[in-house]
């Protein structure tokens, strides 16, 4: 297939190239641009960031994650491109020297990236922008003096400019079975290669190649398919599209279920996020994904499509097993949706790290109270069994109780009930067991008014 | 400023001298070199079992596998195989025995990284597995260690001292041990030259060790291997000898296939195979009075070493150094168990032993404070070193008279006895007013006060506040690695070329001592060039590592450029009919009686009057003198100080908890350079809380480290820091003979990260009455269980 982006603003053309090449390799082993550096070639130190742009803005993504078919029609800029077209540095590098941001300067090209796209985008929540970006020499803070410093500086023409940039679509010619352009070429040409590995944000399945070292003999780049970013929010439903990325869905969800916001924020780093999909994060099954506990506590129906058949089942029944999900061959992700409803879901997630960490412990509470009493739980777990779970046993002891602490203290003793789960590097099985426990706790004292997580302490 | 204000650029906050380099990402690693045609690649195929013996090795489908060119095992090898530092027990390549999950057994040479990654996995091969030792118990009982026995050292008698005491407290803490993680991970090319010659580059702290390894390995003299490094992407020690292993091997292909040869570790590769900081546990016993003024102390160390002894003596011997840490403790007893098990070998690392010291007596005196009920600052205050009568010090070498102390006299009654337990006496100790200073700056009291009021009122979340100071020995304790050499050029248009043996990883060492150099002819920093270290330039190097590399290069360059400037001056004043003490270097210009000229000219000048003007210089450390048998001597050249107070916040019901303000007051002594001294402090502090807090190192039970990656290690990440985050320099000076009377920064500031733990503490003892003990690291996880025993006794 053929590939076509601009690079540091000129048009390359790619054909030929193994379609699991990362971005990564290539800048640093095709083109010889070493800047962009490899740190741990999984997308957790934010060392390759780069700065992606297309019709719907510009965003930092890991270099490391991306395959080269996901460029196709978009803009890369690099930190070799940042500068001007004399050489004169962008405010953020000169802001980097200024404010001792650099010590061995081996993360600084990430960084620089992570910030230029922030400054591009004028976010000034500098923690958030650059909580994929590891540094071990600094202790960050310098970096961010150097961010808080160009916050109110005008985005060069050079790289407002780029921003501008409307990349040509795909030309039609570079349509192939690997590169559908809607979900009805998607399913159609899936159901020609069921056995084709489907390819979203790649946040996941990147990782097979540059950890795994697999070769990936099919596979279908789902980015073409813009009819499956769609998010729809009406007066009661909720429905979004598999391929929705995770700070789209952030930005919808937030202002409907602010904890649940709050959990995409420290779900994984600006760079994943900006990469992965909500379709990915279901369709991969894996037992710590953030989103299906959520979606399931809000009653979430997942929406399946093979060929030209639909089904829809609710998203609980989706998880069989480990590694086992209720998807025949051919049949992909077309989108989810719930209900719109009260707020009153909280979601806490445990981890050693508070951001960008996988969950040790994901609990979500969706308590219905009416008049005292508990009329609806929907009470749904991550990292506590072989999928994500729902504590049906706890469920039960909450529904048509009155909400008090006695009736919490009789439904956390239900929680051994439901789950079994295990020791590993993140947590003992002990330790995970008794505060989904004490996360019921949490959320009754929540509920009540009470401060409850050490991110809401202010000096 | 006065002894600074005719130095030039010395003690300027100057940027990183390659921060343009970094952020337009033009500054290149070893990864980025561009490299000839036909560069060949390498990886390792590694172990899957802990201990054993390997019983058959089939590689066919290694040599068959894509882009292969060469398979290498141990009978290969046409030389030594041993990449150790010094003890000989580390083969490169498995000599049969297997002795940890991730020791090298083969080496792939192949056309490119990925496929001698892809034919690296490849190996069969089949072991006759034997049960490992992975735990400091197993190797207790099968008495499994590097010595024949424990170290002790002992000052007075300490069991007396503890059984006289009107207090006791015992315990025993687990200490998690540290990944590096440098962004840069292990990398090393190799171009093989005429006659056999070798040219190597290598991401390491220590130069002329890779140069020593790789010319055993490959059957030459020293002179017939080169190794330059122009910087790290981080080392804080871990390239200190982890790199061995990758210099060596593409040295060794190299020669074997006559192509220029690369390898890196994939960060997987790079946490599974090289060495971590020593995991310790600590027991202890104090005997103290009613303040809490300590009368005896006993310590055990068992210090988990891994499979090899890289550097474990040494790392152990600096722990139990820094037992005492600031405080004149009457009678002690430190017992050090150096146990070898079936992990990777545990090897430098930042601080080398002395924060895991350090943490010991902290424990202490939190475990003391706790008990007593006292303000845990006053409890260290009682027990604090007391300050030197006077400031006795040398005139500075620039004639400038010193400052005076900024610290003053301790308010303790009556004379302490100020010597360590190793019989050094401390006769320069800071903290009394650094610790007053930093009490005022941050406003301790009323916040302690504050913050006890604050945990009445709550229920699940809890804060806490504590305080840690720092006194860390300056200089290698194996007292000839005190050395270093310069080698300083004057071109004849005036410019400089600089060069020493000291490596830059970030640190801004080669910033700090081309201030120095520009300070000494009197010129801006334009005139330097700074380059790379290289073994052919500057000879038998120390590893960059101790904090000592500006101390040592600093001087060293200082003695080459003086000797380039005598040599100068003497001319000029012959030629300017003036005296050479006259003669003047200042502000670019060189004054020589009633004559002035730019330095440029007079460089020209020089040069045409047949002066040499390319000088290498030296240094020694004065007045270090250690035996480590004894546990005597003077180790140190001087002590670098620092006080930290951290307040935190944390979860009955989770663990969870966060930094919410801290406040560093740390001694450079002069600083060479302000800015780059802060960041080495900012830095090295969230490094330390790291390590005390969220960096777990996890094995399973089969030996196998289960955190080998970013996303299960984790290191702090940027809304780890503090919110509030106040850094300062002390305004003192170093009295001891430094360069520029600045004092060594790289690793002093990280043990500051205690203050997070002992937060921490504070924190968790609000749950209940018991002592918290936590161990660390003091993940969430640790909280939470300390919280359940303070708490509900559970």
């Amino acid at each position: 297939m053929e590939i076509t982006f601009h690079l540091n603003g000129e048009e390359v053309t790619l054909s030929g190239v193994s379609p699991t090449t990362t971005l990564l390799d290539w800048l640093r082993e095709d083109r010889y641009l070493t800047g962009t550096k490899e740190g741990c070639n999984e997308g957790d130190c934010g060392a390759c960031s780069v700065m992606v742009t297309d019709d719907r803005g510009a965003k930092a993504l890991n270099a490391c994650l991306l395959f080269l078919p996901q460029l196709n029609g978009k803009a890369i800029r690099t930190v070799e491109g940042v500068s001007g077209p004399d050489g004169e540095l962008h405010p953020v590098q000169q802001a980097m020297i200024t404010h001792h941001g650099s010590q061995c300067g081996f993360c600084t090209p990430g960084f620089v990236m992570s910030m230029v796209t922030a400054h591009n985008n004028g976010a000034k929540d500098h923690d958030v922008q650059l909580a994929g970006n590891l540094c071990r020499c600094t202790g960050y803070a310098p970096i961010i003096r150097a961010a808080e410093a160009v916050e109110d500086m005008p985005v060069p023409a050079w790289v407002a400019k780029d921003a501008a940039v409307r990349e040509p679509a795909p030309a039609a010619q570079n349509h192939t079975p690997y590169a559908p352009r809607s979900s009805d070429e998607l399913a159609a040409a899936y159901v020609q290669n069921p056995q084709a590995v489907l390819i979203a944000g790649a946040t996941d399945v990147a990782l097979w190649v540059t950890k795994g070292l697999r070769d990936l003999e099919d596979v279908i780049f789902l980015e073409g398919c813009t009819d499956l970013k769609q998010i729809e929010i009406s007066d009661d439903q909720v429905r979004l599209g598999a391929m929705v990325d995770m700070n789209a869905m952030r930005a919808a969800i937030a202002p409907l279920h602010p904890s649940y916001g709050e959990m995409i924020r420290r779900y994984a780093s600006q760079q994943v996020r900006g990469a992965a999909t909500l379709g990915g994060n279901i369709a991969n099954g894996s037992p710590i994904g953030d989103n299906p506990p959520a979606l399931i506590a809000l009653g979430a129906t997942l929406h399946l499509r093979q060929g030209d058949t639909r089904r829809s089942l609710p998203l609980e029944d989706f998880f069989v097993a480990y590694g086992k999900q209720d998807r025949l061959p051919g049949e992909f992700v077309e989108a989810v949706s719930f209900a719109r409803q009260p707020d009153s879901l909280r979601c806490y997630k445990l981890s050693k790290r508070f951001d960008q960490d996988i969950s040790a412990v994901l609990g979500a509470f969706n308590v219905t109270i009416v008049n005292g009493t508990v009329t609806g739980a929907r009470i749904a777990f991550g990292g506590m069994a072989a999928t994500p779970k729902r504590a049906s046993h706890v469920e039960a002891a909450l529904l048509g109780q009155p909400w008090t602490p006695a009736t919490v203290r009789a439904a956390q003793a239900e929680f051994d009930k439901d789950f079994t789960p295990m020791s590993d590097m993140r947590a003992s099985a002990r330790y995970r067991l008794e505060t989904a426990r004490n996360l019921l706790a949490r959320y009754y004292a929540e509920l009540n008014g009470d401060t409850v997580s050490v991110l809401e302490v202010v000096l | 400023m006065s002894i600074l204000s005719k130095t030039g650029p010395v003690a300027k906050p100057l940027p990183h001298d390659a921060a343009k380099l970094h952020v337009t990402g033009a500054a290149r690693y070893v990864d980025d070199i561009p490299m000839p045609a036909g560069c060949l690649h390498l990886a390792f195929g590694i172990s899957t079992i802990a201990k054993g013996r390997i019983t058959a090795m089939d590689l066919d489908a290694v040599r068959a596998s894509d882009g292969v060119v060469l398979v290498l095992v141990a009978q290969d090898l046409p030389f030594s195989n041993d990449v150790s530092p010094a003890a000989h027990d580390e083969p490169l390549l498995s000599d049969g025995r297997v002795h940890y999950v991730g020791q090298p057994l083969f080496l792939v040479v192949a056309s490119s990284h990925r496929a001698a990654r892809v034919a690296a996995r490849k190996g069969q091969i089949e072991y006759a597995q034997e049960t490992p030792i992975l735990t400091v118990d197993q190797a207790l009982a099968a008495d499994s260690r590097f010595e024949d026995g424990p170290r002790i050292y002992n000052k007075g008698d300490a069991a007396a001292a503890i059984a006289a005491a009107p207090h006791l407290v015992e315990g025993v803490m687990e200490l998690g041990g540290q990944e590096h993680f440098y962004l840069e991970g292990q990398a090393a090319l190799a171009l093989p030259q005429e006659g056999g010659d070798m040219l190597v580059t290598s991401s390491t702290q220590h130069p002329t060790e890779i140069q020593h390894k790789v010319a055993e390995a490959i059957g030459l003299p020293m002179h017939a291997v080169r190794v330059e490094i122009r910087r790290m992407g981080g080392g804080f020690g871990g390239k200190e000898s982890q790199g061995n292993a990758l210099a060596v091997s593409c040295a060794i292909a190299a020669r074997a296939t006559g192509k220029p040869c690369k390898m890196r570790y994939d960060r997987d590769d790079d946490m599974v195979i090289t060495g971590k900081r020593h995991d310790f546990r600590i027991s202890y016993r104090a005997g103290f009075g009613d303040d809490g003024a300590l009368s005896g102390v006993e310590f055990t160390h068992l210090v988990r070493c891994g499979w090899a002894q890289d550097l474990s003596l040494p790392v152990a011997d600096r722990a139990m150094l820094h037992a005492d840490n600031a405080y004149a403790i009457p009678a002690i007893r430190i017992e050090s168990h150096r146990l070898k098990t079936n992990t990777q070998s545990a090897t430098a690392y930042r601080g080398f032993g002395g924060p895991q010291g350090m943490v010991g007596i902290e424990r202490v005196m939190d475990h003391i404070a706790h008990d007593l009920g006292l303000d845990p600052v006053s409890v260290r205050q009682v027990n604090y070193y007391d300050a030197p009568e006077t400031a006795k010090l040398a005139a500075d070498q620039g004639g400038a008279a010193p400052r005076p102390a900024a610290s003053p006299r301790s308010s303790s009654g009556k004379k302490k006895d100020n010597t360590t337990p190793y019989g050094m006496e401390v006769s320069d100790f800071e903290l009394h007013g650094m610790t007053a200073r930093l009490l005022e700056t941050s406003d301790y009291q009323a916040r302690r006060a504050e913050i006890t009021a604050w945990n009445k009122t709550q229920d699940q979340l809890k804060r806490g506040i504590g305080f840690s100071p720092v006194k860390f020995g300056i200089s290698f304790t194996l007292t000839h690695l005190n050395q270093a050499g310069a080698l300083v050029h004057v071109y004849q248009d005036g410019s400089i070329h600089l060069n020493h043996g000291g490596t830059e990883m970030g640190q801004g060492l080669f910033q700090k001592v081309a201030q120095v150099a520009a300070s000494r002819f009197g010129v801006g920093m334009e005139l330097v060039k700074i380059t790379a270290t290289d073994t052919a330039k500057v000879p038998n190097t120390s590893a960059t590592a101790a904090s000592s590399g500006t101390d040592l290069n600093g001087m060293a360059v200082k003695a080459a450029c003086d000797t380039i400037r005598d040599r100068m001056a003497t001319f000029l004043a012959q030629h300017h009919q003036c005296s050479v003490a006259s003669v003047r270097f200042e502000d670019g210009r060189v004054i020589a009686g009633a004559d002035e000229m730019t330095f440029e000219q007079a460089a020209m000048l020089c040069y045409q009057g047949r002066i040499s003007l390319s000088a290498t210089g030296f240094y020694k450390t004065p007045k270090v003198e250690w035996d480590r048998i004894k546990g005597q001597g003077r180790p140190f050249f001087y002590f670098a100080y620092g006080a930290s107070v951290t307040e935190v916040v944390v979860d009955r019901l989770s663990g969870e908890n966060r930094i919410l303000r801290s406040d560093i007051l740390h001694d450079a002594g002069v600083s060479l350079n302000p800015h780059l001294d802060i960041g080495q402090v900012e830095g090295g502090y969230v490094q330390g809380v790291g390590w005390l807090t969220t960096e777990e190192l996890v094995w399973d039970g089969n030996g196998r480290l289960s955190t080998h990656a970013p996303s299960t290690y984790k290191i702090p990440a940027c809304s780890d820091r503090p919110d509030v985050f106040n850094v300062a320099l002390w305004d003192g000076q170093n009295r001891e003979d430094s360069i520029y009377r600045s004092k060594a920064v790289g690793e002093p500031p990280f043990m500051l990260g205690i203050s997070a733990y002992l937060a921490l503490s504070h924190a968790v003892s609000a749950y209940g009455e018991a002592y918290p003990a936590l161990d660390a690291p003091a993940t969430a996880e640790q909280l939470w269980s300390a919280i359940r025993r303070v708490r509900d006794g559970v």
